[in-house]
This record gives structure tokens, C-alpha cells and sequence, in this order.
């Protein structure tokens, strides 16, 4: 028998093999954790420190950690697409192992024993008899400069006490007594307040400036306008918004984009130029004849990642130097952006991560950075921080694109899905920054010397894919023809909002399944499972199943219920999803119950969390929420105009994991969103035998199908 | 420094210098410095921003300084402590009741003013007093089970 290979690097540890990047001791009895991910209300600072302490057996609240930064921290890229976990935290455990083995190695060697001989309780290192030292001692005699070794092998399952429980979240004591900022709530020294006009009409140019409206604003510091960029700098937040309003009321806008189609989503997608490609394929020829086809059409509308607190920055520049506070995903990916607009190398620029609240994907935070930045240039050596409005956040910040999907299946005499076709018409799911030569920082295109507008791009299926996620089936089906157009024009922005395409597609794919099982008489979990080789997929779908009583319960009248699953990405976590609407009025979701596959749980209470959030969230987009717009502006910029679900409104939720110690951990952020829209579809579907094919599944859209 | 406006802020009495026409929460957050009221719209729809004025909530966004002038506010910061917490902080801790946290301390406000009038209220009528405050993470289940957790301990600890 050969000897087993060392398992690979985790992703984090590859591009920053260095343990003493990651992770510092210190004689002062704690320990510095600095990872590249950040915190964006996942409650992955927890799961970092519960990981890091498990492995180096030391009491958690020993853990420090330390704010991602370009300065300091190993670059992660993005924190997005569910991998923090997977690779940042599996970074974490294998650098905290390889630390615990070096300190055993020293007390061993001063000891003169074998360091299987010792043990370590909260970073004190004992021996036999009284022998006993501990991190905190020889913090200054082993040094953490050296490469990660993947020999070192993390704890056995069995071992951990940390990892695998439902550790506290560290950061909701400070949030529930109000003494943890979240960026907004920084105080700095000599610090101004900034505002920046958008136009009202997307790609607008600024015509005219009325000067004559512009005199004796009171405590205007700076006014900046470059190009059809215009902001003001005020010394307190309250004139900064009285200034912009001046502003607002003094600007002409002239040109812009013609916007979609409001009324005709699904042909003014199709009728875009776009770049044609084949996502994948299975199998060969044609499905034998005799088979009977069928063939439906799905839409997705724009969404809005809404996120509760508007964007925000904090930008200062020293000479040529900017330093800028963010709560973007990705400091270095904005550091790389910063640097295109202002034309710099990277290292004369910090960006610091602090705390914004929940963001869903690609919102305002890195457009607003750019807006500080430019505020700040004008008036250097004072901190600038911008905030917009709400306006803004909902209606000039990327949004999730809106997809039209086309499934085909060909079918055989008793039923067998013999073959499956299904294209999507929509904009690329990624325009982030950091990723192309020219910025995707939304003021960049307004400056005198712009920069070409960004079309959003989707990555390809190996590294999770865009519009495409999860377009490719789990169905066992032998032929498969999966197609993409994605658009070449982006009248309105769009970027990463959580789960990409995985939400559209989804939706699609298990819709459809609904109406093929329907079609044919079966049952919709019996004719998934025919389908489905896949054990862990199965798992889940019959553990929801079971959890909700599946095909034996007692559905009151006005009710129905209905069932959906996906492997996230088809590569992450398993999650599956029985719904129950009401129908008697506006659809309302009654009751989820979910069964998830994360493999290794971490943190179980958190993976509910998540996976319960994201739920919710989707039942709030598939129920309710549209990006609005007539053909020159976004229509929807207020929580009047873009309602999400309340209290009220949300549905009860059960949450169950599926145990999967010994197998690595799979991120819960982006699980659930898929299912949920289908199966809330396919819920209303049995309550009324109405199909509704475009979200959001209002009672107006109900009606229209049944018509 | 002398104002115009005095306010009971957590329990002291505040002389004001921002204008009568400042909003509440710009007074609370930039002169008086207590940040747990946060903007989320300033159109008084998201309920991130709500205090208890004479105990009841308030959008403090759209709130002017003068149609509060010597009333009781009370935000977050006057709740409670880490050292002699409010029910509802030790019961969203325990009920990890939370994601970001961004739309909390309106939440807590919220259920505050509920349970100061109800002290036995309905998973129903705990949903109906948290309407008017957003949460984009869907924490709200679990916010839920806190106020009722809160509920249970008031109780009993009350004479």
C-alpha cells in the first residue's frame, strides 16, 4: 500500500502560506487571529475563533481578532460565494494545529520528552510529573515565520470541544447593549461629512450646475464636481444633507439608458445583444423518437440587496497616500479598483474593514468608498465620511440581474426524463471590483474622463458560475443541453446578490419538476427521487419530506404545499424545503421546513441561522419583491416602493441538519434560496392549480395565470 | 453648554444646543454622542432609528427636537447595561437572536415599549408591535422567541 499524499493547502493557506500572517501568540497570554474574511452579520468571526481555539486548546475569548486590511491581513479576495468557511476557516484550523504542534515541539525539547507525553489545557502546556510551561511562556522562543506544512494534521473529530458546538456569537453582546460601532457610528478626529448627487435617470450626464442657487450654504467645506461627479463636504452630516439638497434642486441631468421593459421583462431580455455560450452538455443525439416534450418559460425580476443600513466610507488621503475604511466584502479587490480611478500604485493605498450591516452580496459598499475618496481628495488631511441615502442604496447600487429561463424536457412513454434543455437570457451576476483593467466603481463612469462602463460578467461553472450557477441539473437525466445569453447591454447595474443564478434556476429546474410530476399524475418527491442517484441529495429531500409529513399530513382549505431541493453551486451544501402558503389573500408563507447537508457543522446554531435567514429572505423576494422602473428611472428607491416581508409576515420555520462530522464543512449563507422560491411556487400551485411562472407570485400575478 | 431645548435623556436631564428643527436622532447621535439608534431611511419606515419618548416609540428620523422639548427619551443605552442588562439583551443573547444586528436596537425599543403595557403578549401581538422594524437578515423567529423569553423572565421577577 502506498503512502498517503498530504492532503492539499486550503485556498486561504495557498496564497498565504506564512503562519505568522494568519495567526500570533502572545506572551500576554492571548492570541491574534487575522484572517482575510470579514463579517458581514454571517457570524464568521465566531466560527473562526471556535475553530482556532479548538485547535490550539485554549479558551475562545483568548482569541483576537483583527479586522481585515490590506496592511496586515492574507489576501482572501471575496468574503462571498458560502467559502468562508471551506477555505478561510480551514486555513484557520490547519495554521492553529501547525502552531500547537511547533509549541509542543519546544516544551519537548526543553523537557527533554517526547511531545505525544504532553498535553495542553487553556495554553498550558503539562508533562509528567510537574513539568509545565505554556504558550504564553515560550511565545518569544518559537517563532510562527515559516511555511504551512500540510502534513500537520488538525484534532480528530472526537477531540473537538469547540468546533462542532453552538458556540455564542462574540459580537451580539456589543450590538445588543450598543457599544459595538458598526462604521456609521465611528467617531475620528476632525472628521467631515460628505454627500454625492446621482442622477435621476441611470447613465444621465449632469447638463448645468445653476450657481446662482449655490451661494452661502452654510458649512460647506468643499463642493466637488468632476465630470457629471458632483458631492459636497460639510463639516456635520445634517448641513452635508441640507447641502445636497441644494444641490439636487440646482442640477439639470441630461441623456441616460433607456431602461427595460417593465411590462415585458422576459422579450426585452431576449431581445438584448449577448454573448451566446454552451454551459454544458451530456450525453449525444437527439432524445428517440416517440418522446413527448414539454416546455415552459420562467422569469426573475431585478432584486434589490436592500440591506438596512445605507452604504457607507471613510476615506482620507495624506500626500499621495488614501487610506479608506470600508465594509466592502473585499478590501483588496476595492484597493485594486481605488487604484485604477486614481491612477496610483496599490501600495499607496489602505483599505481597513469595519463593520456595516448585512449586505447580501455586491451592494453600495465599494461604489461608496470611490465616493469618499473622491470627497476626501479635495480636502486633504481630514477624514471624509459619506453615507447615502436611502434612495440611493435601493435604487444605484448593483442589483441581482433578471433572468428569462427556457426549460425543455423530452419524455419518455412511462415517464422518464430522457432529455432537458434549458437557456437563460440575463445580465452577468458579477461586476465587483478588483477582477478587470478598468474600475467597477459606480462614479468612475461620471468623472470628466470616464471610465467605460462595466458589464457584469459571470465566472465560469468551475468556480461557481453567475447566471449559470446551478443551471446544470442534480437530476440523473442522459442528455442535457445547458445554454446561456448573457447580455452585452446593462441599462441597470447589476452584480452578486446572494446565490446569483442559483436562485432563478433553481427556481426554474424544480418548478418544472412540479409540473412534469403534476403532468404525469406522480407524486413530487417520489418522482424526484427517481431521478436521483445523488445519496446525500436524497438524504435531505426525504429528511424534509419527513419533517413536514410529506403526502400525509392534513392541509387546511386556502392551504397547499409544496417541495423543492438543490446542491448549492452544485458543489456546496444540500438543502431541501417543503413550504406551505396561504392563499386566501396575497400569498403568505405559513410554514418551511428545511433539511440541510453542510457536511461538517461547526457551528449548528449558526448554520440555522443562516440557512433560516436565507429563507426568509427568499421567501421575501419570491413573494414580494420587484425592482421597479418606468422606462427612465428606478421606480423604487423607498420602503414603500420596495416592500420586503415583515414580522407579521414571516413564515414559521424548522431547521434541521443532517450530521456530517468527518466530512469538510460546506457554507449555509446561500443554501436555502433556490428551494424556497420553488417550493413556495409549487405550494401555491397545489393550493389553487395555478401556475405562476414569474416572481414575485403576488395575487395579481395569480390571477393573470389563471386567465 | 446651554440650549434651548432640554430633553430626560436615560434618565438626566439634557440641556440641548442643536436647533428645534434638528432631528432627534441627529441630536442623540451627534451631540449627545449615544449611537444605538441608527439611520436606516430617514422617512421613519424601517424603525432602526426608534427610541421611546414618554414611553412610547418613535421614529427619532423624522422627529424634530421641538415636538419632543422636555419630554423622556430613552434609547438603547438607557435599556440597560452588561452589568444590569434588560430582559430582552440577555434574552436576544440567549435566543441568538441575530445576524447583523443593524435593525436591533429599533427592535428592542419596539418590543420594550410591548412589554412595559403587556407583559403575557401573544406570539401575535409581539409580531404586530415589530411590524413597523425591518430585518433584512430574517432573524425575526428568533427575535420572537426572545421577547417572549424576556416576557417570561419580567414575570417573574415581578412583585
Amino acid at each position: 500500500m502506498s503512502a498517503t499524499a498530504p492532503p492539499a493547502l486550503p485556498a486561504g493557506l495557498r496564497a498565504t502560506p506564512r503562519l505568522d500572517r494568519w495567526l500570533g501568540i502572545s506572551s500576554e497570554g492571548h492570541v491574534t487571529l487575522s484572517p482575510g474574511k470579514v463579517e458581514i452579520g454571517q457570524g464568521i468571526l465566531t466560527v473562526l475563533a471556535q475553530i482556532c481555539a479548538d485547535e490550539l486548546d485554549i479558551a475562545i475569548d483568548r482569541v483576537r481578532l483583527v479586522p481585515a486590511h490590506t496592511a496586515l491581513s492574507p489576501n482572501e479576495g471575496v468574503t462571498s460565494g458560502s467559502l468562508s468557511v471551506s477555505d478561510c476557516g480551514m486555513s484557520v484550523r490547519q495554521v492553529a494545529a501547525q502552531a500547537r504542534a511547533l509549541f509542543l515541539a519546544e516544551a519537548a525539547r526543553q523537557f527533554s520528552l517526547d511531545a505525544a507525553a504532553l498535553a495542553v489545557e487553556d495554553g498550558v502546556i503539562s508533562g509528567p510529573g510537574n513539568l509545565a510551561t505554556s504558550y504564553w511562556e515560550l511565545a518569544d522562543q518559537v517563532s510562527l515565520a515559516r511555511e504551512a506544512d500540510p502534513a500537520v494534521r488538525a484534532k480528530a473529530v472526537a477531540r473537538r470541544s469547540l468546533a462542532g458546538h453552538s458556540v455564542e456569537r462574540i459580537d451580539i453582546p456589543g450590538k445588543v447593549f450598543g457599544t459595538r460601532p458598526f462604521i456609521h457610528d465611528l467617531v475620528l478626529p476632525g472628521m467631515l461629512h460628505g454627500r454625492v448627487l446621482r442622477p435621476p435617470r441611470p447613465g444621465a450626464s449632469l447638463s448645468a450646475l445653476d450657481e446662482g442657487r449655490l451661494a452661502d450654504i452654510p458649512g460647506l467645506v468643499s463642493l466637488v464636481r468632476d465630470g457629471s461627479f458632483v458631492g459636497v463636504v460639510c463639516e456635520t452630516e445634517e448641513q452635508a444633507e441640507a447641502a445636497l439638497s441644494r444641490h439636487a434642486a440646482a442640477a439639470q441631468w441630461s441623456g441616460g439608458f433607456d431602461l427595460p421593459d417593465a411590462h415585458d421583462l422576459a422579450g426585452w431580455l431576449k431581445r438584448q445583444p449577448a454573448d451566446a455560450s454552451v454551459v454544458d452538455l451530456r450525453g449525444e443525439g437527439a432524445a428517440p423518437p416517440g418522446a413527448r416534450s414539454l416546455t415552459r418559460s420562467y422569469v426573475k425580476p431585478y432584486l434589490a440587496h436592500a440591506s438596512i443600513a445605507p452604504s457607507c466610507a471613510i476615506a482620507t488621503w495624506t500626500g499621495d497616500d488614501l487610506h479608506v475604511l470600508s465594509h466592502s466584502q473585499g478590501v483588496f479587490n476595492l484597493r485594486a479598483d481605488l487604484a485604477l480611478v486614481f491612477g496610483v500604485p496599490v501600495d499607496r493605498i489602505e483599505v481597513g474593514h469595519a463593520e456595516g450591516a448585512g449586505c447580501y452580496g455586491h451592494n453600495g459598499a465599494d461604489d461608496v468608498a470611490l465616493d469618499a475618496a473622491l470627497l476626501a481628495r479635495a480636502v486633504e488631511g481630514r477624514r471624509v465620511r459619506v453615507r447615502w441615502s436611502r434612495a440611493d442604496e435601493l435604487a444605484c447600487a448593483p442589483f441581482g440581474a433578471a433572468m428569462a429561463i427556457e426549460i425543455a424536457a423530452d419524455l419518455s412513454a412511462n415517464g422518464d426524463i430522457l432529455g432537458w434543455r434549458h437557456e437563460i437570457w440575463s445580465n452577468g451576476y458579477v461586476a465587483r471590483p478588483g477582477r478587470a483593467e478598468t474600475p467597477a466603481l459606480l462614479a468612475a463612469f461620471d468623472l470628466a474622463q470616464p471610465f467605460p462602463r462595466y458589464i457584469a460578467q459571470d465566472p465560469g461553472l468551475a468556480t461557481g458560475g453567475g447566471a449559470q450557477r446551478n443551471a446544470v441539473p442534480i437530476y440523473d437525466f442522459p442528455r442535457w443541453h445547458i445554454a446561456k445569453n448573457r447580455l452585452l447591454t446593462m441599462p441597470l447595474r447589476t452584480s452578486s446578490m446572494r446565490a446569483l443564478g442559483a436562485f432563478g434556476n433553481v427556481f426554474a429546474i424544480e418548478s418544472f419538476m412540479d409540473e412534469i410530476a403534476h403532468e404525469l399524475g406522480e407524486d413530487a418527491l417520489a418522482y424526484r427521487l427517481r431521478h436521483l442517484a445523488d445519496e446525500r441529495a436524497r438524504c435531505v429531500l426525504e429528511r424534509a419530506a419527513a419533517m413536514a409529513d410529506w403526502g400525509s399530513a392534513t392541509i387546511p382549505d386556502g392551504r397547499g404545499r409544496g417541495l423543492a431541493m438543490a446542491r448549492y453551486k452544485n458543489s456546496g451544501a444540500y438543502c431541501a424545503v417543503v413550504a406551505e402558503v396561504d392563499v386566501e389573500a396575497e400569498p403568505r408563507a405559513t410554514q418551511l421546513w428545511i433539511a440541510v447537508d453542510v457536511g461538517e457543522a461547526i457551528n449548528p446554531d449558526g448554520v440555522v441561522n443562516q440557512i433560516e435567514g436565507g429563507a426568509i429572505q427568499a421567501t421575501s423576494w419570491t413573494l414580494k419583491e420587484a425592482v421597479g422602473f418606468s422606462r427612465d428611472e428606478v421606480t423604487s428607491g423607498s420602503w414603500e416602493s420596495y416592500p420586503i416581508l415583515r414580522f407579521s409576515e414571516v413564515p414559521a420555520a424548522r431547521v434541521e441538519i443532517v450530521p456530517r462530522p468527518e466530512l469538510p464543512p460546506l457554507g449555509a449563507g446561500e443554501a436555502a434560496q433556490g428551494p424556497v422560491a420553488a417550493a413556495l411556487a409549487n405550494a401555491v400551485h397545489a393550493a389553487l392549480g395555478v401556475r405562476v411562472r414569474q416572481m414575485p407570485i403576488t395575487r395579481d400575478r395569480i390571477i393573470a395565470a389563471m386567465e | 453648554m446651554g440650549g434651548e431645548t432640554t430633553l430626560v435623556v436615560n434618565g438626566t436631564a439634557r440641556s440641548i444646543a442643536s436647533a428645534p428643527g434638528a432631528m432627534l436622532l441627529d441630536v442623540l447621535r451627534t451631540e449627545l454622542g449615544l449611537k444605538a439608534a441608527r439611520f436606516g431611511c430617514g422617512e421613519g419606515l424601517c424603525g432602526a432609528c426608534r427610541v421611546l419618548v414618554d414611553g412610547q416609540p418613535v421614529p427619532s428620523c423624522d422627529t424634530p427636537l421641538w415636538s419632543v422639548a422636555g419630554r423622556a427619551i430613552t434609547t438603547v443605552e438607557g435599556l440597560g447595561t452588561v452589568a444590569a442588562p434588560h430582559p430582552l439583551q440577555s434574552a436576544l443573547i440567549a435566543e441568538q437572536a441575530m445576524q447583523c444586528g443593524y435593525c436591533i436596537s429599533g427592535i428592542m425599543i419596539s418590543a420594550a415599549a410591548l412589554l412595559a403595557r403587556d407583559h403575557d403578549p401573544s406570539e401575535s401581538a409581539i409580531r404586530a408591535a415589530l411590524d413597523p422594524n425591518l430585518c433584512r437578515c430574517g432573524a425575526h423567529n428568533r427575535i420572537v422567541r426572545a421577547v417572549q423569553r424576556a416576557a417570561v423572565e419580567m414575570r417573574a421577577g415581578a412583585p
